[in-house]
């Protein structure tokens, strides 16, 4: 019990600073991708603590709430992550924070926040059913939902569930806001919704976002690193591919429109989960 | 210390928003030329957002007429304090050779308070990157922070 309340603290603390790096990082090499010089490794955390400083500003009182309700939601998902928790529980927490956050966009009647917060909606329409087959995959290879349980595996499961990794690889696209899947905001200088989901969060209430965000990194790339829950050098370098494979896929490709999103992430993901599940079967 | 790290982040962290107040596209371009890979001032920290709600500096070219000083106010109004203004251009900073046409007000200065002036027909990077710098300067020793 003690060491689980030390690892949810050390995960409530250290999730988002590992996260505000990975964005960093992430920065510096689309940067040099670009043939830029990019910004300083710890940009994200100065941008953070300037919108933490600025003047608050809100459309109305909802959108503070929704900002508030994201970040713990996501929070709570990672805390939840690393006590080893269930998989379900933890989906049903990021879904209500993302719920929140399309909420609060939606609350003001600014069009480029509405249509925002409509592409965000559809963005969950596309990722949320991969992350459920993906669960409902790691479930048949360890006969439960709990995180504890992929961890009393001997063999990593990418032997096993290789191709559901690359249905939660376009989850991972989706939930990182990369492109080809940018479609509700992204990260870069693309404009033609200002910055989509998030135009009418400003100030303080835009750093707690950033925050979020930077756990959700954490808890994407943490659901990367149980397929291979063997050994923590494996975790690391699995992850540190997967991320590198986004951020080049981010650089090359071009946004998609909705319906390409749709029928791309929740076809491709049917299909692979099926050919997937046959062969675990099969075995 | 979290007001040291805040005031630190400020320095580092400028978001500009472009705002075309009647330019002829001159200094635009020369704007968004800062952003391309040769002068790069993302390596500053600075990003062009295009929300004045995120911004923390508005960079306006062009001269003000009659009908845009009203969108150049809210604009203004919209972003969240602490920011800064800084007029491009010889239109934006004095309303240029259109100065006495009669639908003009002027330079940005008539309209909201400007903090930095970038002169130049069109304004070159180089001078608008020294701007943005020198409006953080301006921005340290309000803050109270030595150079």
């Amino acid at each position: 019990m003690i060491t689980k309340i030390v690892i949810a603290i050390l995960a409530l603390v250290l999730a988002p600073i590992a996260g505000a790096l990975i964005t960093g990082v992430d920065r510096r090499v689309t940067a040099w991708l670009q043939s830029r010089y990019g910004p300083p490794i710890l940009q994200p955390l100065y941008d953070v603590l300037k919108l933490l400083g600025k003047e608050p500003m809100v459309t109305n009182t909802w959108q503070a709430l929704c900002a508030y309700v994201y970040v713990v939601a996501a929070a709570l998902s990672v805390v939840l992550l690393f006590i080893g928790s269930d998989l379900l529980l933890i989906f049903f927490v990021l879904t209500v924070g993302a719920v929140f956050l399309v909420m609060g966009a939606l609350a003001s009647p600014s069009p480029y926040s509405q249509v925002g917060g409509q592409r965000e909606l559809l963005q969950m329409l596309a990722y949320e059913p991969l992350l459920i087959l993906v669960f409902a995959a790691i479930a048949m290879v360890t006969g439960s939902f709990k995180v504890s349980a992929v961890f009393e595996l001997s063999r990593p499961m990418l032997y096993d569930i290789p191709l559901m990794f690359i249905v939660l690889g376009y989850a991972l696209t989706i939930k990182l806001r990369k492109s080809p899947f940018d479609i509700s905001a992204c990260h870069h200088a693309h404009q033609e919704l200002v910055r989509g989901v998030y135009t009418e969060y400003s100030g303080p209430y835009l750093a707690m976002i950033e925050i979020a965000h930077w756990y959700e990194v954490i808890l994407v790339l943490g659901f990367c690193g149980l397929f291979w829950s063997t050994s923590v050098v494996g975790m690391i370098v699995l992850v540190a591919l997967t991320y590198l494979a986004e951020i080049i896929v981010d650089n090359v490709t071009a946004r998609l429109t909705w319906r390409w999103m749709l029928k791309s992430a929740v076809g491709m993901g049917v299909v692979l989960t099926i050919v997937n599940m046959l062969w675990l079967y099969a075995q | 210390m979290l007001g040291n790290m805040i005031n630190k982040g400020r320095i580092k962290s400028p978001w500009v928003v472009h705002f075309d107040c009647g330019s002829c596209n001159g200094c635009d371009i020369e704007v968004l030329a800062c952003l391309t890979p040769i002068y790069d001032i993302e390596r500053f920290g600075i990003i062009n957002v295009g929300n004045p709600k995120h911004a923390d500096v508005l960079l306006v070219t062009g001269t003000v007429n009659q009908r845009n000083k009203h969108v150049l106010k809210n604009i203004y109004d919209q972003m969240p304090g602490p920011k800064a203004v800084i007029a491009i251009g010889a239109c934006g900073c004095t309303g240029g050779v259109f100065r006495e046409a009669y639908n003009v007000v002027g330079g940005v200065d008539k309209v909201i308070p400007v903090d930095v002036y970038v002169p130049g027909c069109p304004a070159r990077p180089e001078a608008i990157i020294d701007g943005v710098v020198a409006a953080l300067e301006k921005v340290k020793t309000l803050l109270g922070m030595t150079a």
